[in-house]
């Protein structure tokens, strides 16, 4: 699917990254723990989570990650939306709580990875 | 290629922790190193810089790039680590609360740097600080 779809499937709004919305993703994963993220994730593209500081966006850089989903509407503060953009990471907030988005994702096509 | 670059990482704003292994991870792209080169480095890097912010109030980053292997020596003047071993194990972890809930701090950082790297190497005195040198080697 694209980030696009995953907008669409999740409600969500867009943040910042709109030139980025065709890109296409295959996995995912869901984390609040970014030392998780950096320990085990591998070729996931997206990323979701609950946790709202500039350490996010920059464990998602470091993990060549291209979107990164607020979950239950958390709101991005600007400095975040600012990296992301120089980093052409697309930034979006749903509504949904964690286990429902990752759920709808996973339902809709997005796998975990290795 | 022989280059060499330093970096002060500040130990009093969380939310710069990482700016230096952005600048590297950018430049080993620039330069053409392989995706999976660059990543390992910039993982490696970034986890020693949110150790140095967490436990040492920042420190001294310098990185040599040569063709076949990078090198990336982290020094700060911390309190040291008083066991390494115990240190290195993963989900062991002397973090303040704040910093769990800032997404760290799950006692995965040294052995994540170690995961990343081609050897590690940590030169540490209670009291004085540590020095971490990792390297990665590009292999051909």
């Amino acid at each position: 699917m694209t980030i696009a779809d995953v907008r669409t499937i999740l409600q969500a709004e867009l943040v910042t990254g709109g030139e980025h919305l065709e890109t296409e993703v295959h996995n995912a994963c869901g984390s609040d723990m970014m030392s998780d993220v950096l320990a085990f994730v591998k070729d996931q593209s997206v990323l979701l989570t609950g946790l709202v500081n500039t350490q996010v966006v920059r464990t998602a850089d470091m993990m060549d990650m291209v979107c990164i989903v607020f979950v239950r509407g958390k709101e991005p503060g600007p400095e975040m939306v600012e990296l992301a953009a120089d980093r052409g990471i697309v930034l979006m907030k749903t509504p949904l709580r964690m286990f429902t988005a990752c759920g709808l994702l996973y339902e809709n096509g997005l796998r975990g990875g290795n | 290629m022989n280059i060499k670059l330093h970096y002060d990482v500040p130990g009093d704003d969380f939310t710069r922790a990482g700016e230096a292994s952005g600048l590297v991870k950018r430049k080993l792209k620039q330069l053409g190193f392989e995706p999976d080169v660059v990543r390992r480095v910039a993982i490696a890097m970034y986890e020693g810089e949110i150790n140095m912010v967490i436990h040492a109030g920042g420190g001294e980053a310098d990185v040599e790039i040569l063709p076949d292997r990078v090198t990336v020596v982290l020094t700060d003047h911390g309190p040291g680590i008083p066991d390494v071993e115990q240190a290195m194990q993963e989900g062991w972890s002397t973090a303040p609360d704040n910093v769990r809930s800032l997404g760290f701090g799950a006692g995965m950082g040294l052995p994540n740097i170690k995961k990343y790297s081609d050897t590690l190497e940590i030169d540490t005195k209670v009291g004085e600080g540590t020095a971490l040198t990792m390297t990665i080697l590009v292999k051909g």
